[in-house]
């Protein structure tokens, strides 16, 4: 196995394992303070994990160019020449929208998240379900991150992501949970936090960059009040039973 | 050293030891090894400030061997989590005390009051006690030989700037930067962007690269990771290493880096320590000192800017060059340090203006 594969393969695990416990944890109800508590003893195990590789450049993956196509002026760089991690986020996105409207899984879990004691009444694992759920949820984190340390800035270096995942809390609850908005509010996102880079190097656009850094989440909070207060009030909440602590035994 | 601890003899051992504590001082127990603490802003493995200041902590164990035990707190952040980590620190029997941040400034003076006898020392800051002493490194040296390299390669005339914060400790590093490298070519621009982190490796690749996208085609970053000058590297432009050699990130980008070599100092404040002579001072070592030091040239740096780039740490270190030195004029154009002088130390320390020819 190669370095490269070994840091793909690092994060994946381990956030795989993160997921569980957590999962454990929050069937004791317990989340909050475990969510915080792992979030520390992940950082601190990938810092162990990767104490090796500091000081040593990752090999970047591969970009996908393709002749002709990756050359067109504007939309070539801009559709073309990414590594597979970028184009496997579209096709999860969509694998993940297709499943949870289209198959009898992705059912079975919206049954789950909607009201865990109706799915527990016929006849689903509710817990094997959420776990399910929580280790796919911590694999994908663990490819966010994998993207950063081989293809954004490929290397190795503690804390790395700089707390960036957390953003993904703020998305989700901009999405509303719907994959398609969370793609495009990824994007949006992603562009704020770019475009804020940009603005000051091409001489600042008389806001503070301190101001645009909050912009993604002003967007939510705009985002949440209008939602709460618009015409399409309560068709956009999260999963009824989202963070409720299940107990087949009460 | 190896004792058995009873009950007994420890209730004993600690009365007697609160008794020599108050009449002779921390050093009625010198037979135990002298502690020294550390607490650190980043991560020991970013490779970059901490990472140096990490390099130094165990320069003093290599020193000393049995004789102290060191101990450090890394991802401490600058607030109210600083000042509980360092009084932690100070009331678990920690003799020395390194505080490595700027933003560790205030919780240490007001730790520093709480524990008289503990020696403090403060890097980068501006506040002493008599129990704390502080320390700065004259990064703005190694900028200005940094300038002299970027004014004669630059093709493009712009210069790439990744600040952190716009403290004066970062702006004296720009405003270095900008000054020497007019001196070779009077139309430099330098172009700053903000990350507002010292620590983000993706943010600085990304600001790396919209510096990049406009132009730049020399990086300088005042932040901690190797991101920027690798990003350097994959765009093919040059730029400088920060606090370390960074060179295995970017064998051709890199044109030299500027080392913090903070070993010699706590080696030295750990001696003064253990014999008794530590005393509060406030010292700002540069390239003659050693606490700065450039890596070697790259690759990419042709053998007329080598020697030009030699001249001026030469010039810096035998002190007939100043990186201050006037005439300076600011933004506006005006005169703020006129021909023939020089900036004070305590000028420098406050800087909060910007040379011609920076754009932030």
């Amino acid at each position: 196995m190669s370095t490269a594969d070994l840091v793909v393969l690092l994060p994946l695990i381990v956030v795989a394992v993160m997921g569980t416990v957590v999962m454990l944890a929050g069937a004791y109800g317990a989340r909050q303070a475990v969510l915080h508590w792992l979030t520390i003893f992940g950082v601190g195990l990938t810092a162990l994990a990767g104490a090796g590789y500091v000081g040593v450049p990752v090999a970047p993956l591969a970009k996908l160019n393709i002749p002709g196509l990756s050359d067109i002026a504007v939309i070539g760089p801009l559709l073309f020449g990414h590594d597979a991690l970028v184009y496997l986020s579209f096709a999860a996105t969509l694998g993940v929208a297709w499943f949870l409207k289209h198959s009898r899984g992705g059912m079975i879990l919206r049954a789950v998240g909607e009201s865990d004691i109706s799915a527990h009444s016929i006849g689903y694992d509710v817990i094997a379900v959420r776990y399910g759920a929580v280790l796919f949820g911590g694999a994908m984190s663990g490819l966010g991150g994998a993207f950063l340390s081989l293809s954004s800035t490929p290397m190795w270096v503690e804390g790395m992501t700089a707390g960036r995942g957390w953003i993904s809390l703020a998305l989700v609850v901009f999405a509303s949970w719907r994959p398609g908005r969370v793609l495009l509010g990824a994007y949006l996102f992603g562009g704020v936090t770019i475009l804020q880079l940009y603005a000051q190097g091409a001489g600042g656009i008389g806001v503070p960059s301190q101001v645009m850094s909050m912009l993604p989440y002003l967007a939510t909070i705009l985002v949440l009040t209008v939602i709460a207060a618009g015409p399409w009030k309560g068709r956009l909440d999260a999963p009824a039973c989202l963070g409720k602590p299940f107990r087949p035994s009460t | 050293m190896t004792a058995r601890v009873t009950r007994r003899g420890f209730v004993l051992g600690s009365a007697a030891g609160l008794g020599a504590l108050s009449l002779a001082g921390p050093r009625a127990f010198s037979a135990e090894p002298t502690k020294i603490g550390f607490i650190y802003v980043g991560p020991v493995g970013d490779f970059g400030w901490t990472h140096g200041h990490d390099v130094g902590r165990k320069a003093i164990e290599a020193e000393f061997g049995d004789k102290v035990k060191t101990s450090f707190v890394e991802n401490v952040s600058e607030g109210p989590d600083a000042e509980r980590v360092i009084r932690q620190l100070a009331s678990g029997g920690t003799d020395l005390i390194f505080t490595t941040s700027f933003g560790y400034m205030e919780p240490t003076i007001r730790v520093a009051k709480l524990f008289p006898k503990v020696k403090f020392e403060h890097a980068t800051g501006y506040k002493t006690a008599a129990n704390v002493s502080i320390y700065n490194a004259r990064f703005h040296q190694g900028r200005a030989v940094c300038g002299t390299i970027a004014g004669h390669m630059s093709k493009s005339g712009v210069i790439g700037y990744i600040g952190s914060f716009p403290i004066p400790e970062v702006v004296m590093g720009i405003n270095a930067t900008a000054l020497w490298a007019r001196k070779i070519r009077p139309d430099t621009k330098v172009k700053v962007i903000w990350v507002n982190s010292w620590y983000d490796p993706g943010k600085e690749s990304d600001a790396t690269k919209a510096l990049i996208d406009q132009g730049a085609d020399i990086i300088c970053q005042h932040t901690d990771s190797p991101a920027p000058i690798q990003t350097a590297e994959a765009r093919g432009v040059h730029g400088f290493g920060q606090a370390t050699d960074m060179k295995a990130y970017a064998p051709n980008a890199q044109l030299t880096s500027i080392l913090d070599l903070w070993a010699g100092y706590y080696v030295q404040r750990t001696a003064d320590v253990m014999d008794g002579s530590w005393k509060s001072q406030s010292i700002w070592w540069g390239l003659k000192e050693g606490m700065v030091a450039m890596a070697p040239y790259g690759p990419a740096v042709p053998d007329n800017v080598r020697k030009a780039a030699d001249a001026t740490a030469a010039g810096l270190i035998d002190g007939s060059l100043h990186t201050f030195a006037g005439p300076i004029k600011n933004q506006a154009g005006e005169v703020k340090v006129a021909a023939g002088q020089s900036m004070s130390d305590g000028d420098m320390s406050q800087m909060d203006w910007y040379v011609e020819g920076v754009e932030a």
